[in-house]
């Protein structure tokens, strides 16, 4: 239950930099979501439509672009998706392991009029 | 229509507060440590554990985390230099504690008074890792009831910890908990954690995660000191 907040960062953010570009209206809000990171994208869009109301992002559509989970093998350097939950690498089988993908959660970018 | 690129992380408001809180911390020399656990694993029994053991040598306060209710605060107040309760149940931002909440504790702390003071985040092994609060160490609490599956389940929570507490160690003869399953599976994630088996209830390896901690509160003073802080 921490989408609130999130979408309230996101709002502020996107606000911020419509007004620094001087734009009337925000289209579309382009997000970076690491599949680690926990938070669902369906309560994000919930609370964007209700916060959203009377401002100049009102109707903008969200686009979120997942990032894969990726580690990166401490044993053999090799960097691979899991297949399981077990986080084995797939060349050497050492379950050592780094997470070096899957944790973002930004914005990447706007489109605006 | 015109494309902004914008590359901003969204939780960077919560990181830049706890930074700050990390140095309000630093400034009153108060090491701060976060515990995260599932629910019922044990934090406050750490936390009672811990006071009991430490309170002749350091000042002690206390931040308790909840949803609801003051039940831990109330259970602490008389051991502890000082509480806080957080109750996140009315709050729009998060379930369980972010900077911002922390930012407001402390201004109602008297850190002058405390040398160490003990975070219990709200019981849940997700929404925490994803929240930064300024402390200096991260610690999460495993009890042998919950299963030894744990890391397997909820990485997050395990990747950033400085500290891996297994708790309620009396059960081990009830329960099915592999403890070197357990602990490889942390270290496969996270090699850095200290790990800590105790039994809040019979008091077996407090000492040990005392002195840790007593440790740590050392030589963060000494750090903020060669700071010139």
């Amino acid at each position: 239950m921490h989408e609130l907040g999130i979408t309230e960062n996101i709002m502020d953010i996107a606000l911020d930099k419509a007004k620094e570009a001087q734009a009337s209206k925000i289209s579309r809000i382009n997000l970076v979501v690491g599949e680690l990171s926990g938070f669902v994208s369906d309560c994000i869009e919930f609370y964007f439509e209700f916060l959203s109301k009377d401002t100049i992002a009102q109707g903008a559509k969200l686009y979120f672009e997942p990032v894969p989970l990726q580690l990166r093998c401490r044993s053999c350097s090799m960097v691979f998706h899991p297949q399981d939950t077990l986080w084995s690498c797939p060349e050497c089988q050492s379950q050592s392991v780094e997470i070096v993908g899957g944790r973002e959660l930004y914005i990447e970018s706007l489109e605006v009029e | 229509m015109k494309r902004i690129e914008v590359v901003q992380n969204i939780l960077e408001a919560n990181e830049s507060i706890a930074a700050q809180n990390q140095r309000l911390l630093d400034k009153h020399r108060v090491f701060a440590i976060n515990i995260m656990s599932a629910p019922g694993a044990g934090k406050t029994s750490l936390i009672l554990q811990t006071i009991a053991k430490l309170k002749d040598r350091l000042r002690i306060g206390v931040i308790e985390g909840d949803v609801a209710s003051t039940l831990d605060a109330e259970k602490v107040k008389d051991e502890a230099a000082a509480v806080i309760q957080i109750t996140t149940r009315n709050m729009s931002e998060s379930c369980s504690l972010i900077a911002n909440m922390i930012d407001h504790a402390l201004m109602s702390l008297p850190l002058e008074d405390i040398d160490l003071l003990l975070i219990e985040n709200v019981g849940n092994l997700i929404c925490p890792s994803e929240f930064v609060l300024g402390e200096h160490k991260r610690v999460v609490i495993s009890s042998l009831p919950e299963g030894d599956d744990k890391p397997i389940k909820y990485p997050m929570i395990f990747a950033d910890a400085n500290a891996v507490i297994i708790n309620k160690i009396d059960l081990l003869p009830h329960v099915d908990f592999d403890i070197p399953a357990f602990r490889r599976a942390v270290k496969e994630l996270n090699p850095k954690p200290e790990f800590f088996e105790v039994s809040c209830k019979t008091g077996m390896g407090i000492e040990a995660w005392c002195s840790w901690l007593f440790d740590g509160v050392e030589s963060n003073a000494q750090k903020v000191i060669n700071e010139g802080g």
